[in-house]
C-alpha cells in the first residue's frame, strides 16, 4: 500500500504525518554545479596553502644568494595588484551585464576582464625574467624554489583562467547565452575572485612581508 | 627522440623481473584475445567503459581493486617467502635491490590501487542509492575520476617491465628520492601515476561531497541518513582537504627532480623534512579516508544481521565527525624521532590517543547493537565480527605507538609493520569484504556462494593472525622494517610462521577467485530478491539490479530506517513516493577513457622524458575536453518503466 505525491506540490503533504518540506530533496542543477565547483575551489586553496607554508618555511633558506629585500619591488607589485582587483571588478560587471541580457556589455567587461588579467600576466613575466636574468633561478636556493613555484601557480592559474575565459567567449559569440550558459559562466567568476583572494596572501605574505623590517 | 627511454629499459638482466613482466603481459594479452574472440567489446565499450552510471563505475572501481590486490599479495607472498628462505643463513632468491623496489611497489599497490578503489568503487556504488537519489551529482566526472585511478594503476605497472619502480618506500622520502640518490625513473614512475589517479580521486571527492549534500531524497535530513551516508561524507570531505596536500607535495619533489628545485634537497637551503610533515599531512587523513567507510559498513551490516536498528546512531555520527576533524590534527606521530622537542611530542601524543576515544564509541555502539538481537552469521556479519576483535588489537597497539617514548624504541621497526597491517586488513580490508558480500546482489541480482565465501572468510582470519602476529614479536626483538635478510637466529621461527600465515591468506584469496567464479556460474540457482537480507534502508528498495536512473519513482523519507518502517509498519503514516513525471538521464561519454590515455601517454612521457609525446598527451587531453564542452544532447529523457536508453 502507497501513495504518491507530485514532484512540486508539498502541500498535499501536510496532515499526512510527514514532515516534508517543498525545498528538500535534490537541489536544482544549477546550485549543485555551483556548489560542486566552490568545493573544488576550496580544495584549490589547499594546495596554495601547501606552497605558501612551504615558502614560510623557506622564506629565509636563500644559501648565501639573493633575498626577498634584494628583489622585490613593491611599485611593480602594487601595478599588478590594482590589475588583478580591476579585472575582477570588470568581471563583476560582466556578470550584471549577463544577468540583464545585455549582450554587447556583457562582451565589453569580458574584454576589459581578458585586457587586465592579460596585463597582470605581462607584468609577472616581465618580473621574473629580471630576477632570472640577476641570475635569482629558482635553482639557485630554496627560498627562490619556494617563490617561484608559489607565485608561478598562481600565474599558471591565471593563464589557464584567460583560456578559459577565452573559450566562454567564443562559446557566447556562436551559440548565444545557451541553458547552461550562466552556470558556466558563474564558475569562471568564483574562480576568477578566489584567485584575487589567493593574491592577496601572496601580496601579503611574499611581498609586503619580504620587504618590510 | 625518446628522451631516456631505450631498449635497456627492459630489465633483461633481472630473470625475476622479467619473469614477471612477461607473465603479466601474457595474461594480459590472453584476456584481451578472449574478449575480441567472444566480440565483448562493442558490449564492453557501451556498457561498462563509456557508461557514466554510478553503479557501473561502482563496479569497476572493484574490479580494479580486486586485480591489483592479486598484484599487490604476489609482491607480499615475494617477500615473506624470500624472507622464510634467509632464515639460517640463506640468501633467498631476490636480490636487494629487487626487494627494495618490491615492498615500495607493495605499499603503493596496496594503498592506492586496491584499498581506495575497493572503498571509493562501494561509496559510488552505495550512496546515491542509500539516498534515494538517481545518480551521483556529476555522473560523467565521476566516469573520469574511475579511469584517471585506472590510468595511474597502469602507470605504476608498466614500470614492471619498462624501466623500474622506486626503491624508497612506499612514501619515498627525500634525500633518498632527490635525483642524487635515486637518479633513474622509479620515483618518477612513483610521483606519476599517484598524480593522476590522486587528481581522479580528489574529482570523485568532490562528486560525492555535492551528491551527499545536495541530492538527497525528499525528506533526507541529515538526522535521517544512513550511517553509511555519513562516513561517506565525512571521508569525502578528508579527501577534498588532503588530496590537495598530497598533489601540491608530489608536484615539488617532481620540481626538484625535473628542474633542479630546491624544496627538500640536502644543499641550497632545502628540507627533507618538510616532505615528511607535508606527505603526512595528508597521509594520516587518508587512513580515515579509508577506515571510515568501512566503519559505515559496518553499521550497515551489523544492524541488518541482528535484525535491530543500530545503537546510539547520533553518537556514531558525533564519534564519525569527531575522528574526521581530529584526524588533521596528529601527523606528526608518524614521525616522533624527527627531534621537534617533548613538548611538541606530547602534544601530538596525547591528541592520537585521543582518537581512541571516539573510535571506541563506535566499538560499543556496534556491540550494543548485537546484545540483545537475533545475530546471523551471515558472511557480511562474520566479517564483521572479526573486524571487531582484530581491530581492536590494532587499536591498541596503535595507542602504544603514539606514546613518544615507546614509538622511539619501536619506530620503523617490524611492530609498526604488524601495526598497520592490523589496522588496514583488520579493518579497511576486512569491511571491503563485508560490503561486497553485503551489496553483491544488489549489484547483480544473485547472491555469493556462501560456502565458499566462509571458506574464504576462515583462510583470511587465521592466515592473518600468523601472518602478522609474529611481527609484533620480531619487532620487539629488534627487527626493522624493510629488511631483507632474517640473520638473527631467534628471528628464525618467528619469520617462517608469517611465511605460513602469508600462504593461507594465499589459500584465502584463491578461494575468493573460486567463490565468484562458481557465484557467476551457478547464478541462476543464487538469484537474489530486492531485498534479500531483509534490511533496513533505502538501496534495498530498488529493484536487484536496479535500473540505470535507481528509483522508478523516489521515495520519500520520513524516518531513519525508512525502507525498515515502511515493511513492517511500524510507522502508521502510507509509505510516500514522488509522482513518476518523466525525468532526464546523462548520455554515456568517453570522455573519462580518452582523458586517462591522454594521462598515461602523458604521464608515461614525463617519466621518459619525451617532450614531443607530453605535448602530443596535453593537446590531445585539450581537445577531448573542448570537444565535450561543446557537445549538445548530454541527456536523454527517461519515462520510468521503460527500457533503458541506447
Ligand atoms: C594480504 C596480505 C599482506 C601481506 C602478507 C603483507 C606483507 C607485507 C610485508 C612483508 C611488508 C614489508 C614489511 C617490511 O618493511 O619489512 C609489507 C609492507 C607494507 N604493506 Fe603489506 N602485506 C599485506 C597486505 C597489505 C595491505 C592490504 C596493505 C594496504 C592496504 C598493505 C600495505 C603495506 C604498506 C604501506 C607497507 C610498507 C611498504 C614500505 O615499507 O614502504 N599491505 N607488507
Ligand atoms: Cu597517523
Amino acid at each position: 500500500m502507497t501513495a504518491t505525491v507530485p514532484l512540486d506540490d508539498s502541500d498535499q503533504l501536510a496532515g499526512t504525518g510527514f514532515e516534508v518540506h517543498s525545498d528538500e530533496g535534490a537541489a536544482p542543477r544549477e546550485e549543485v554545479v555551483g556548489f560542486g565547483f566552490w568545493v573544488f575551489l576550496l580544495s584549490d586553496i589547499v594546495i596554495f596553502a601547501s606552497f605558501f607554508a612551504a615558502y614560510a618555511v623557506l622564506r629565509n633558506s636563500t644559501a648565501g644568494g639573493a633575498d626577498s629585500r634584494a628583489l622585490f619591488s613593491l611599485g611593480n607589485v602594487a601595478l599588478e595588484t590594482l590589475c588583478l582587483l580591476l579585472s575582477s571588478y570588470a568581471c563583476a560587471l560582466a556578470h550584471v551585464a549577463l544577468a540583464r541580457r545585455a549582450a554587447a556589455a556583457f562582451l565589453i567587461g569580458l574584454a576589459a576582464t581578458f585586457a587586465l588579467g592579460a596585463l597582470f600576466l605581462t607584468l609577472e613575466i616581465r618580473e621574473f625574467a629580471d630576477f632570472l636574468a640577476r641570475g635569482a633561478t629558482p635553482q639557485s636556493s630554496a627560498f627562490l624554489s619556494a617563490f617561484f613555484a608559489l607565485v608561478g601557480l598562481h600565474g599558471a592559474h591565471i593563464s589557464a583562467g584567460l583560456i578559459w575565459l577565452a573559450g566562454l567567449a567564443a562559446l557566447f559569440v556562436l551559440q548565444g547565452s545557451g541553458a547552461r550558459y550562466g552556470s558556466r559562466f558563474f564558475c569562471f567568476a568564483l574562480y576568477w575572485h578566489a584567485l584575487d583572494l589567493v593574491w592577496i596572501g601572496i601580496f601579503t605574505v611574499v611581498y609586503l612581508m619580504g620587504v618590510l623590517p | 627522440m625518446f628522451g631516456r627511454l631505450t631498449l635497456a629499459a627492459i630489465p633483461t638482466g633481472e630473470p625475476i623481473a622479467l619473469g614477471a613482466a612477461l607473465a603479466v603481459l601474457a595474461v594480459v594479452l590472453a584476456t584481451l584475445a578472449w574478449l575480441t574472440w567472444r566480440g565483448a567489446w562493442p558490449y564492453l565499450w557501451r556498457e561498462w567503459i563509456t557508461s557514466v552510471d554510478h553503479k557501473r563505475i561502482g563496479i569497476m572501481y572493484c574490479a580494479l581493486g580486486l586485480v591489483m590486490l592479486l598484484r599487490g599479495f604476489s609482491d607480499a607472498l615475494m617477500m615473506r617467502t624470500h624472507l622464510a628462505l634467509t632464515v639460517g643463513g640463506g640468501s633467498g632468491y631476490l636480490p636487494p635491490d629487487h626487494y627494495n623496489q618490491i615492498f615500495s611497489a607493495h605499499g603503493v599497490i596496496m594503498i592506492f590501487f586496491v584499498a581506495m578503489p575497493f572503498v571509493v568503487g562501494l561509496m559510488n556504488f552505495v550512496t546515491p542509492l542509500q539516498l534515494g537519489g538517481r545518480d551521483v551529482a556529476f555522473p560523467v566526472l565521476n566516469s573520469v575520476s574511475f579511469w584517471l585511478t585506472a590510468a595511474g594503476a597502469l602507470l605504476v605497472n608498466l614500470s614492471l617491465g619498462i624501466g623500474n619502480f622506486e626503491r624508497a618506500g612506499w612514501l619515498p622520502y627525500p634525500p633518498l628520492s632527490e635525483t642524487t640518490y635515486s637518479p633513474d625513473v622509479g620515483v618518477d614512475y612513483w610521483a606519476w601515476s599517484l598524480q593522476i589517479a590522486g587528481v581522479g580521486t580528489l574529482m570523485s571527492g568532490v562528486n560525492l561531497l555535492a551528491t551527499i549534500l545536495k541530492t538527497r531524497a525528499r525528506g533526507m535530513r541529515y538526522t535521517r541518513m544512513p550511517m553509511f551516508c555519513w562516513t561517506a561524507l565525512a571521508a569525502n570531505l578528508l579527501i577534498v582537504a588532503a588530496f590537495p596536500i598530497l598533489t601540491a607535495t608530489i608536484a615539488m619533489l617532481t620540481l626538484d627532480r625535473m628542474a633542479g628545485f630546491h624544496f627538500f634537497t640536502n644543499d641550497a637551503g632545502g628540507n627533507p623534512m618538510m616532505f615528511v610533515n607535508l606527505v603526512w599531512a595528508w597521509g594520516h587523513p587518508e587512513v580515515y579516508i579509508l577506515i571510515l567507510p568501512c566503519f559505515g559498513i559496518f553499521s550497515e551490516v551489523v544492524p541488518t544481521f541482528s535484525r535491530k536498528p543500530l545503537f546510539g546512531y547520533r553518537s556514531m555520527v558525533a564519534a564519525t565527525m569527531a575522528i574526521c576533524v581530529l584526524s588533521f590534527m596528529v601527523w606528526l606521530h608518524h614521525f616522533f624521532t624527527m627531534g621537534a622537542g617533548a613538548n611538541i611530542n606530547a602534544v601530538f601524543g596525547v591528541l592520537s590517543m585521543i582518537i581512541a576515544v571516539p573510535t571506541g564509541v563506535k566499538v560499543f555502539n556496534w556491540l550494543f547493537t548485537m546484545y540483545g538481537g537475533k545475530v546471523e552469521f551471515s558472511v557480511p556479519m562474520l566479517w564483521s565480527l572479526a573486524f571487531m576483535s582484530t581491530f581492536v588489537i590494532g587499536g591498541m597497539t596503535g595507542v602504544l605507538l603514539a606514546i613518544p617514548p615507546v614509538d622511539f624504541v619501536v619506530h620503523n621497526s617490524q611492530f609498526l609493520v604488524a601495526h598497520f597491517h592490523n589496522v588496514i586488513i583488520g579493518g579497511v580490508l576486512f569491511g571491503v569484504f563485508a560490503g561486497v558480500n553485503y551489496w553483491f546482489p544488489k549489484a547483480f541480482g544473485f547472491m555469493l556462494d556462501e560456502r565458499l565465501g566462509k571458506a574464504a572468510f576462515w583462510c583470511w582470519v587465521v592466515g592473518f593472525y600468523l601472518a602478522f602476529m609474529p611481527l609484533y614479536a620480531l619487532g620487539l626483538m629488534g627487527m626493522t622494517r624493510r629488511l631483507n635478510v632474517a640473520y638473527m637466529p631467534q628471528w628464525g621461527p618467528w619469520t617462517l610462521v608469517a611465511a605460513v600465515g602469508a600462504l593461507v591468506i594465499f589459500a584465502g584469496i584463491l578461494l575468493m577467485l573460486a567463490q565468484l567464479y562458481v557465484s557467476i556460474r551457478r547464478r541462476a540457482a543464487l538469484r537474489a530478491g530486492d531485498d534479500p537480507w531483509d534490511a533496513r534502508t533505502l538501496e534495498w528498495a530498488a529493484s536487484s539490479p536496479p535500473p540505470a536512473w535507481n528509483f522508478d519513482r523516489l521515495p520519500v523519507v520520513a524516518c531513519l530506517d525508512e525502507l525498515w518502517a515502511r515493511k513492517t509498519g511500524a510507522r502508521k503514516e502510507t509509505p510516500l513516493w514522488l509522482d513518476d513525471k518523466p525525468f532526464h538521464m546523462p548520455r554515456n561519454s568517453a570522455i573519462g577513457v580518452a582523458l586517462a590515455a591522454a594521462a598515461t601517454f602523458f604521464g608515461f612521457a614525463m617519466v621518459w622524458r619525451i617532450d614531443w609525446l607530453a605535448i602530443a598527451a596535453a593537446l590531445a587531453a585539450l581537445t577531448a575536453v573542448i570537444g565535450f564542452a561543446a557537445r549538445r544532447n548530454l541527456e536523454v529523457a527517461v519515462a520510468p518503466n521503460e527500457k533503458a536508453p541506447a
